[in-house]
């Protein structure tokens, strides 16, 4: 049941010290000359004013907020999806689609009201 | 188990190393040579081995058709300062490109390859499937998970903390707009592409890939194999956008934005740093191109190829076939007269070939079986699927070049708006059908 997650193991591994390698290689590989400009961010040319950690389009937490909601029903209408064969064949397909037309209906009405409240608009 | 490890490890250095890094590097000097063909240009030529020469000093120089720029661009970026702009959070700006690096490499881990190995012989052909009587343990990928695809969906929701991580810690207005947009845009895209693929896990009631697979190498009608994309052509489209999507390459490059946030995430990365956040990108075309031929494109499957050979359903109609190949192909390369219908008249020449072979093996093959050695069928499948993930990377590529970039706007517009409610639409459908069919 679980050595089939033996191997996932051993490619985090590889993948995770990979990628370490090669990141800590750009760091003590190749010149340092330090220069007073050259450490400024990038403006197009003139001084940065104000910090940059400041607050931002409340829109961005929208989309987080929503995304969380539709993904986790996603999520839910996997394990339906792959017993859905199974049922069917056993009988109870009707079942198994008024089941799932009930969810996806509960999620169409979200959607249907985020759409509504301009939750979606870019402008 | 130390053997077992030993093979594992093998089989993940060849993946890892041999598949997903190597040929991203390849894809960085591919696509500027296909964009270079796109637009007319002659792309990148000049690195050669003996260094820049002025006039003919040394006659020979060895550029290998251009293939030399992938080291000359690898050894720059090694050998370039690593800087780090001042008010930056130091250990999370160096950690930002593993961050992006590692999901699309650990991605690799479940794609198959080919079936797994059959060691004890096969019983063939029960219900259009070969199954074999003792299953061992070589499998052509790394892990065979049941979860499968659940696997890829965690990967790809991993995926978006880097680019968010990247924006952030840079100190830079650009690179946080970037930040904001890659995030915003990759959860907006997952929901779709998760919503998408629901359909063909209905249909072949499994999550796991290789079983996937070997589910696709049914026959509809008696004829066509029961392909994803056959069966769930809305669900192709959709998933394939959303994966483009996820990947934030044009047309949904906005978080990178040259003409209004400079670079993006990206802008405060220099050398080799820079490299891997490019690279990830060409990496995941490839990991993309995999996964959309497992879950679409038939994945090893070739058609009406099974564990002993070649077992052609429709042999009764091979005459007509030829007739029909010969038909359409004559009449292309008869219309097919300028220079630019070219592409035309090799398309018509490429039928008739067909009709010709098809006409051979109405007369040859009368029952449509054509027996092939077990090691023969494992290269074929092994060939078809790199052949079905170089196509896939090329119609990428072909998007990239030939796609004007979307407004940000439109990008979550045609997320929610239209894709969300085509993936619940196309669930819903494929739900009715299936009643029928499964009952």
């Amino acid at each position: 049941m679980y050595e089939q997650y033996y191997p996932i193991a051993l490619v985090f591994g590889f993948a995770g010290a990979l990628v370490t390698f090669i990141v800590l290689l750009s760091t003590f590989v190749g010149p340092t000359k330090v220069n007073r400009g050259k450490y400024k961010t990038f403006e197009c040319g003139s001084d940065p004013v104000h910090d940059v950690r400041q607050r931002f389009s409340v829109k961005f937490y929208v989309v987080a907020i929503i995304f969380i909601l539709f993904d986790i029903e996603t999520v839910f209408l996997y394990p339906w999806a792959v017993l859905y064969k199974e049922f069917s064949m056993a009988g109870l397909a009707a079942m198994m689609f008024v089941e799932m037309l009930l969810f996806l209906l509960v999620l169409g009405v979200g959607l249907v009201y985020v759409w509504k409240r301009g939750a979606l608009e870019w402008d | 188990m130390l053997a077992d490890t030993v093979i594992i490890l093998v089989k993940i250095l060849v993946i890892l190393l041999g598949i997903a890094l190597t040929a991203g590097a390849l894809l960085t000097f591919v696509e500027r040579k296909q964009s270079a063909w796109i637009q007319n240009r002659v792309g990148p030529n000049r690195a050669n081995i003996f260094g820049h020469i002025r006039g003919d000093k040394f006659k020979d120089s060895i550029k290998l058709g251009g293939l030399l720029h992938l080291a000359a661009d690898g050894l720059k970026m090694l050998l370039k300062e690593d800087i780090i702009p001042k008010g930056a959070n130091r250990v999370l700006h160096t950690a930002a490109p593993a961050i992006v690096l590692f999901p699309v490499l650990v991605g690799f881990a479940i794609i198959p390859w080919a079936d797994h190995w059959c060691a004890g012989g096969l019983t063939l052909l029960v219900n259009h499937r070969d199954v074999c009587l003792s299953e061992s343990h070589n499998l052509f990928s790394i892990a065979d998970l049941d979860v499968g695809f659940l696997f890829v969906f965690a990967i790809a929701s991993l995926s978006v903390y880097g680019g968010a991580i990247a924006g952030w810690s840079s100190n830079n207005k650009f690179s946080f707009f970037g930040g904001l947009r890659a995030s915003s845009q990759m959860v907006s895209y997952e929901v779709p592409m998760g919503l998408s693929v629901l359909g063909i896990v209905m249909i072949f009631g499994t999550l796991n890939l290789n079983e996937i697979v070997r589910a696709q190498g049914d026959l509809l009608f008696g004829v066509l194999p029961a392909w994803g994309i056959f069966v769930q052509p809305l669900g192709f489209i959709i998933f394939l956008t959303a994966m483009i999507a996820e990947n934030k390459r044009a047309p949904f490059d906005c978080p990178e934005g040259e003409s209004e946030i400079v670079s993006g995430y990206m802008t405060e990365y220099s050398g080799l740093k820079f490299g891997i956040l490019q690279l990830s990108e060409f990496i995941a075309v490839i990991f993309i191109a995999s996964i959309v031929s497992v879950l679409f494109l038939g994945g090893w499957q070739v058609p009406y190829l099974y564990g002993d050979g070649f077992h052609m359903p429709h042999s009764a109609f091979f005459p007509l076939f030829a007739l029909l190949f010969f038909v359409v192909g004559g009449y292309l390369i008869a219309v097919g007269v300028r220079r630019e219908q070219m592409l035309q008249k090799i398309a018509g020449g490429l039928l008739v070939v067909l009709g010709l072979v098809y006409a051979v093996m109405s007369t040859t093959q009368a029952n449509g079986v054509q027996h092939l050695p077990y090691e023969g069928v494992v290269l074929l499948r092994l060939g078809t699927m790199f052949a079905k993930v170089i196509f896939m990377v090329w119609l990428q590529l072909m998007i990239r070049w030939t796609v004007p970039r979307f407004r940000y706007d439109q990008i979550m517009q045609l997320g929610w708006k239209i894709m969300l409610p085509a993936a619940l639409v196309n669930l819903l459908i494929t739900a009715i059908i299936l009643i029928p069919l499964f009952s």
